[in-house]
């Protein structure tokens, strides 16, 4: 099936010329869904009849002459966590299980805007707390390359439906690496927009001074159409950048010669798996060649970003997951004799494991007599964090590294140990925190499974980022495996 | 920094959040070993950072105090998971 070969850009084109039609490109999605969803579970729920409905206005459109979007008629799906009226949306948790909300969050309505075709809302875990996806309430996600593997998390089933060839292109979500982790793990491209360049009106807040939306698509070019889509001022979220959105595509053909690309000694550590390091090293290589300036830096404060994340993060959380209570809407326990037990009841019984304890570690750290030891402490972590990179992105255009210390692990494998799932976000966290743009790309496999290239930009220079992923991919072939699915794509 | 079985319980409370007493054991160890990792930030003198609580220089970012339109109640209702008259309906707040 080589449909899912083309780029947005061919597709595009095929649809203009008529000789692909939207509801073929949503049969298609369907199809492929059929064949390997049993086995790689990606998504939480399915909207075929939706989708086949906007696809067919799309088709009307184009039959009547009427421009398209770049998104216009492809199949795509959005992570359980961004809100779709009247589309159950369940942040991949039993407590929001039959909520179907009331509006749309403002990436939906550009996705609606743009005439690109939801099939359906993918997996993740459970309020987007966690790294694998194995902490949905519903089920966990396989790694389409190999299906006893965690596709990463948490937006693991936007990165399997994508690697997997089930949708054209995902949105995801990245708190802490829920992008960029997950797109690492399946071989994709996935990118974390700066902090407020993307709308979270809409998106469930898990942690507000963390989270933002981005693309996960199967190449570089992909990824910046749909954040050309996606980006952009919003006056329903106060966190919203009011800056000039440039044309992302237009600039990913310059080269990069004399661009100064910095790797820190602190990504390439002993905590790395030695060919994982490797991998990267061969990156490097690339990016010499395209006449890139590749020089070893330092940013001391790695080694506490995950202590620190681990601090605000579930702090943030605890707060914005106290609107859960049973009262406005979300399942609730009914048989209460007060509030307080109503409030308790449901959220008990609402809530996962990782999630209570999230919630519990946030409660701990603001608490009264803990507040400062905790939450202002890692705040003023959080200060050297970002201080480390913008002293080193003066003399330098990007940080390069690897996206994760190791390939995906098996399902099962670190769920009874938290502490050893989050030192898994050594490499994505510090992103966060600083609120700068990175983007994961493919940088090959090891033993049969994908490593995931970060290189992290300055503040709204998503144009540096995607131009030099764009010519690394260009110049290697990594982007071009995929993988065996009983169904060759 | 150990957190004591009472603390935990407490916690549970503040969060809203019944716990078995396995559960308060489980958590009880979880939190502490991950409390133990994050004490690692005491190595660091912060005591001239100041804290960032946001990436983005932005604040007091308001409109307009003019009167836009507002959500339709029977919307605001919809996924109530009991209303009556017009309101949210929940169990007592307060004994007797």
């Amino acid at each position: 099936m080589s449909l899912f070969n083309l780029s947005i850009k061919d597709l595009h084109k095929k649809l203009v010329t008529k000789e692909l039609s939207s509801s073929e490109l949503v049969d298609e999605s369907l199809k492929r869904i059929q064949q390997v969803e049993g086995d790689i579970q990606a998504f939480i729920s399915l909207d075929e009849e939706g989708a086949r409905a906007r696809a067919k206005l799309v088709d009307e459109r184009i039959s009547s002459g009427q421009a398209i979007s770049m998104l216009a008629g492809l199949p795509t799906a959005l992570k359980d966590n961004m809100v779709t009226k009247g589309i159950t949306t369940t942040c991949g948790s039993r407590i929001l299980e039959n909520y179907q909300p009331i509006y749309n969050s403002t990436v939906y309505e550009k996705i609606l805007a743009a005439d690109s075709i939801m099939i359906g809302k993918t997996n993740m875990d459970e309020f987007a707390m966690g790294s694998s996806t194995e902490h949905s309430a519903f089920h966990p996600t396989h790694n389409p390359w190999e299906l006893a593997y965690v596709p990463g998390g948490s937006s693991g089933g936007s990165a399997a439906a994508v690697a997997a060839g089930e949708v054209y292109y995902a949105l995801g979500s990245d708190t802490g690496g829920s992008i960029r982790q997950p797109a690492a793990f399946t071989g994709v491209v996935g990118l974390k927009p700066t902090y407020g360049l993307v709308s979270r009106y809409g998106l469930v807040a898990f942690a507000s001074s963390l989270d933002q939306i981005g693309p996960i698509t199967r190449n570089v070019e992909d990824a910046a159409y749909v954040l050309q889509a996606i980006a952009g001022h919003d006056h329903l979220d106060s966190t919203s950048a009011n800056v000039k959105i440039p044309n992302y595509t237009e600039a990913l053909t310059g080269d990069i010669r004399g661009m100064r690309i910095a790797i820190p000694r602190e990504y390439l550590g002993d905590g790395i798996d030695p060919k994982v390091k490797d991998s990267i090293a061969k990156a490097v290589k690339v990016f010499e060649s395209l006449g890139a300036i590749c020089e070893e830096v330092s940013l001391p404060h790695t080694e506490y970003a995950v202590a620190t994340y681990y601090v605000i993060a579930p702090s943030e959380a605890s707060s914005n997951l106290s609107r859960f209570d049973g009262v406005r809407y979300g399942t609730r326990y009914d048989s209460a004799e007060n509030l307080i037990e109503m409030y308790k009841k449901t959220r008990s019984s609402g809530f996962g494991a990782e999630v209570k304890r999230r919630i519990m570690l946030g409660t701990f750290a603001l608490s009264s007599g803990y507040y400062d030891a905790y939450y202002l402490k890692a705040q003023q972590v959080r200060t050297l964090v970002k201080q480390d990179f913008e002293r080193v992105l003066v003399d330098y255009d990007l940080i390069l590294g690897p996206t994760v210390p190791t390939t995906a692990f098996k399902i099962g494998e670190h769920i009874d140990n938290p502490l050893t799932m989050y030192l898994n976000d050594v490499l994505t966290v510090p992103v966060n925190l600083a609120g700068l743009p990175a983007i994961s790309i493919p940088a090959g496999l090891v033993d049969g499974l994908p490593v995931g290239l970060q290189l992290i930009g300055k503040h709204f220079d998503e144009l540096t980022i995607l131009r030099s992923a764009y010519q690394f991919e260009q110049n290697t072939e990594h982007h071009q495996l995929k993988p065996q699915l009983g169904v060759k794509i | 920094m150990e957190i004591s079985r009472t603390t935990i319980e407490h916690i549970a409370n503040l969060s809203r959040l019944n716990i078995s007493n396995e559960e308060a054991d489980s958590y009880q160890a979880q939190l502490n070993s991950i409390l133990h990792f994050i004490d690692k930030l005491n190595e660091l003198d912060t005591s001239q950072i100041e804290p960032t609580s946001h990436p983005l220089d932005l604040s007091n970012v308001l409109r307009a105090d003019v009167v836009q339109e507002s959500l339709a109640r029977e919307e605001a209702l919809r996924n109530a998971p009991s209303a009556k008259d017009d309101q949210f309906r929940v169990p007592a707040a307060i004994e007797g």
